[in-house]
């Protein structure tokens, strides 16, 4: 009708959400708005200067009315802070069973890399109706993961890893922007974000690209760079058993402990040196330099894939 | 003998001639023409990189300039008009002249300082031109780590140079503002008899003070990583890239407060003469100003909410940034009152005071969009973002600056401005300002990022509305340009006092004296004090120099 949108596409299941919160602040916006411009209107017209020697009355103002438009805003704000604190509470942490999906961003693409192996650059293909969480890092600069349709964003930093979800609701074909500055092309590190049939997602993923799974991969990886001499099965290496590692406590040097997540797991490897894990010696030397953003976030897929159960069905 | 001459009155204009008296003058009066050429300098720059910026938009591919040179565009457009013209519009031209006169002084308490502080203004002024005349700078105005400390190839330090010098001469005006305001007032004029404009350059100065040695001690971290590779804020040499963001933030959140207090003080006055009256809640709009600089130190994470700084510091910084909305909404609620019963006269800096209310009402409504944690998550970092704060900025700051030059020519200039050609270019602004920036907000909640040079077609439409919208603007900007020089020399002569206003500025001739008052004034009256003849407020006492 107009030749153009107003909305943005609702394609997850944050959309509708956030949009509702966005018309709760809009109908306070146009009511405030549209009062304080009748009011000026108004104002301006029915006391307009009539003769050059007017004297209007004094009105020094009332405490009554000044604690009226103070808590009334006051009243309205706190509204508007529960609403988006709680619904951002949601967007900041994803449900358990989330599909993990790595993405690494470099000026200027997007590479992600599927659990199962396959890989692709500037798409991203993603099952309908199940939460995807992807854990973003950077080579360079700092980017941003944006998806309009999905009301997501995250910054993705060099050297730490950030984390967003989302849980289409409507298959097709969505903008990816880069919504943090990163240089020249930055308005040409775009993409697509492919929202497809779990069916036809699992075929996808079986498709021409497909490599060997990122934790085999990784495995290749860590036995290239001989982690497994030091960091032996049973625990009795140079260096703790990283068996049944990942989500679990660890015990430092100095009596702090860590969750051994993808952060942690990362730093351990570029800089070894920041945590000492209680009972072994500050010997291992740091990657950093030798192994790839995608070479690291393999390693961490084939850790996490390393249960105890995993070891015993081995066996 | 002297039948045929008239006595010339002498005043801060005529009292010497030369360049060697300007450029050495330590009256703050014509210091704050040295400004007033200088930043209307930069304020034209900054409109042509955005003139370019808005021609490029008109379509999609990007096909007018190339990638590298649309970031140098944005990005100097807004060194340029943030650093060398909004920081020190109304401060440095209005309250330079202004704040000795309001309060009854005769200079400023530290001219030689004030001087100092132009000079310095120039020199990092130079420095940034240099930097655009050397090939640009392509960070954007925000230098975010690592790629403005490693990654840019473009001139980032020279221009961050520039910055840090000037941010020297805005700490200057500030403490000579501050130690001018404590000790430097008429006899009977106390803190809640001062006229707004001098608590909002009050409140401004104490941002000036505290927050810029940040912004100075931030750029300075990046000039050091880019030059000797201090690990700092890139994490290829062990640093934080986020910190840096920290660093800016809390600096330059308070420099929009920066940038809009001033503008509120203008409005005060604006409103308070054309109704004729004492503006309503004057201890309201006073204090607000004061929280707005105290809160507004406390919010500088609500630019980082995707940033990856934890959900609490998100939830802790949303709150607060809720919080210094409400005295900003205090300010609205208090200037409409004043209208109400008032003796309402739109003039031309009427025209451009009301229209501040409505746009500052729709920048500061939109700011809550902002602050509101997960809408922010979606609309940070898009034109949502870019209509917000061109709407406090322009729609705020430009429009008091443009009221307040026309309020106050008569008193500069001692010449009267065209009214009709006034009021037209008021309203040129008002419906170019709006058709500009108003598109941009339904561009922003549609998911186009800021800082694109190729964008998708769909966004088509609302792009060319902007560029025409602009286009209006700057006939809106170039017609006071013209006809305020014409008025130099062919505006009707202006009495003492042509608005009958109540502030002290207004009871001495036009142009001033160079000492300002004749008579040393002495204040018996609140400001505003419409109720009541000039005489009955002020009394002017034994000579103010002998």
């Amino acid at each position: 009708m107009l030749g153009f949108p107003l909305f943005p596409e609702q394609a997850s299941t944050m959309a509708g959400r956030v949009d509702a919160l966005f018309y709760f602040l809009l109908a306070v916006s146009v009511f405030f708005a549209s009062l304080i411009c009748i009011l000026i209107v108004t104002f301006a017209v029915k006391y307009r200067r009539r003769s050059e020697d007017e004297r209007p009355p004094l009105i020094e103002g009332d405490l009554r009315l000044e604690v009226f438009w103070t808590v009334v805003p006051l009243g309205l704000t706190m509204i508007m802070f529960f609403w988006g604190a709680k619904l951002f509470f949601t967007t900041n942490y994803p449900p358990r069973d989330s599909l993990e999906i790595n993405v690494v961003a470099k000026q200027w693409m997007w590479k992600a890399q599927h659990p199962e192996g396959r890989s692709e650059i500037d798409e991203l293909h993603v099952p309908l109706g199940r939460p995807i969480k992807l854990i973003l890092t950077s080579q360079d600069v700092i980017h941003d993961f944006f998806v309009p349709a999905f009301r997501v964003k995250k910054d993705v930093l060099p050297g730490r890893y950030t984390t967003v979800w989302f849980e289409a609701t409507k298959a097709g074909e969505y903008h990816l922007f880069c919504a943090q500055y990163c240089g020249t092309q930055h308005s040409g590190m775009v993409g697509r974000i492919v929202v497809m049939d779990p069916a036809r997602y699992e075929s996808w993923l079986g498709g021409e690209t497909a490599g060997v799974s990122m934790a085999s991969a990784g495995e290749k990886i860590y036995q290239r760079l001989a982690c497994n001499t030091c960091h032996l099965e049973s625990g009795t290496g140079r260096g703790p058993s990283l068996v049944g590692l990942f989500g679990k406590k660890v015990q430092l040097q100095g009596g702090q402990s860590v969750t051994a997540d993808e952060s942690y797991i990362r730093e351990s490897i570029v800089e070894p040196r920041a945590k000492i894990v209680a009972g072994y010696p500050p010997i291992m030397p740091t990657f950093k330099g030798l192994i790839s953003e995608d070479g690291i976030l393999q390693i961490i897929a084939y850790i996490k894939s390393l249960t105890h159960e995993g070891i015993q069905a081995k066996k | 003998m002297n039948g045929h001459v008239t006595e010339r009155r002498l005043h801060y204009l005529n009292v010497n001639y030369g360049v060697k008296s300007w450029l050495l003058t330590t009256d703050h009066k014509r210091i704050a023409w040295l400004y007033l050429i200088s930043i209307t300098f930069f304020f034209f720059i900054g409109g042509l990189f955005a003139t370019l910026i808005r021609l490029e938009l008109l379509t999609p591919q990007g096909d007018l300039v190339q990638s590298e040179t649309y970031n140098k565009l944005f990005t100097m457009h807004g060194v340029t008009m943030v650093f060398f013209f909004l920081i020190p519009s109304i401060p440095a031209v209005l309250g330079n002249f202004l704040v000795p006169m309001m309060i009854g002084a005769r200079d400023l308490a530290f001219p030689r300082l004030n001087l100092a502080s132009w000079y310095i203004f120039i020199v990092g002024g130079f420095f940034t031109i240099a930097a655009a005349a050397a090939g640009g700078v392509d960070t954007g105005w925000t230098f975010y780590t690592p790629y403005s400390s490693i990654y840019s190839n473009t001139h980032v330090a020279l221009t961050v140079i520039g910055i840090f010098t000037t941010g020297f001469s805005s700490i200057l005006t500030g403490l000579n503002f501050i130690v001018t305001i404590h000790t430097m007032r008429a006899p009977g004029l106390t803190w809640f008899r001062l006229p707004l404009f001098i608590w909002a350059m009050y409140a401004t100065s104490i941002i000036f003070i505290l927050g810029t040695p940040v912004i100075a001690i931030a750029l300075t971290l990046v000039a050091l990583e880019r030059l000797f590779h201090f690990g700092i804020f890139d994490p290829a040499y062990g640093g934080d890239p986020v910190l840096f963001q920290h660093l800016f933030w809390f600096y330059s959140h308070p420099a929009v407060y920066i940038m809009i207090l001033p503008g509120m003080g203008v409005e005060s006055e604006l409103i308070s003469c054309f109704t004729r009256k004492r503006v309503y809640g004057y201890r309201f709009v006073a204090f607000s100003s004061v929280a707005i600089a105290i809160i507004g130190f406390l919010v500088w994470g609500h630019h980082m909410f995707v940033a990856g700084q934890s959900v609490h510091a998100g939830m802790v910084f949303s709150l607060l940034s809720f919080l210094v909305a409400i005295p900003s909404a205090i300010k609205v609620f208090n200037w409409t009152a004043t209208l109400y019963k008032g003796s309402v006269l739109l003039s031309a800096p009427m025209l451009y005071a009301l229209g501040f209310i409505g746009l500052f009402t729709i920048g500061g409504l939109t700011g809550l969009f902002l602050a509101t944690l997960a809408v922010d998550v979606h609309v940070h970092d898009t034109y949502f973002v870019i209509a917000h704060f061109h709407y406090i900025m322009v729609g705020g700051a430009v429009m008091a600056y443009l009221g307040g030059i026309h309020f106050w020519w008569p008193k500069m200039t001692g010449r009267i401005y065209p009214e009709s050609w006034a009021r037209i270019a008021a309203l040129i602004i008002f419906i170019g300002f709006n058709l500009t920036f108003f598109p941009q907000f339904v561009l922003g909640y549609l998911g186009m990022p800021r800082r694109y040079h190729v964008y998708p077609p769909e966004f088509q439409v609302l792009n060319v509305m902007s560029t025409a919208g602009a286009s209006i603007l700057a006939v809106g900007y170039v017609l006071p340009l013209l006809y305020l020089i014409w008025s130099l020399r062919y505006g009707a002569i202006a009495a003492a006092n042509p608005w009958r206003a109540r502030g002290l500025e207004w009871q001495t001739a036009s142009p001033p004296p160079t000492d300002n008052f004749e008579l040393t004034p002495i204040v018996t009256e609140a400001a505003y004090a419409y109720e009541k003849e000039p005489e009955e407020v002020y009394v002017f006492g034994k000579p103010a120099h002998v």
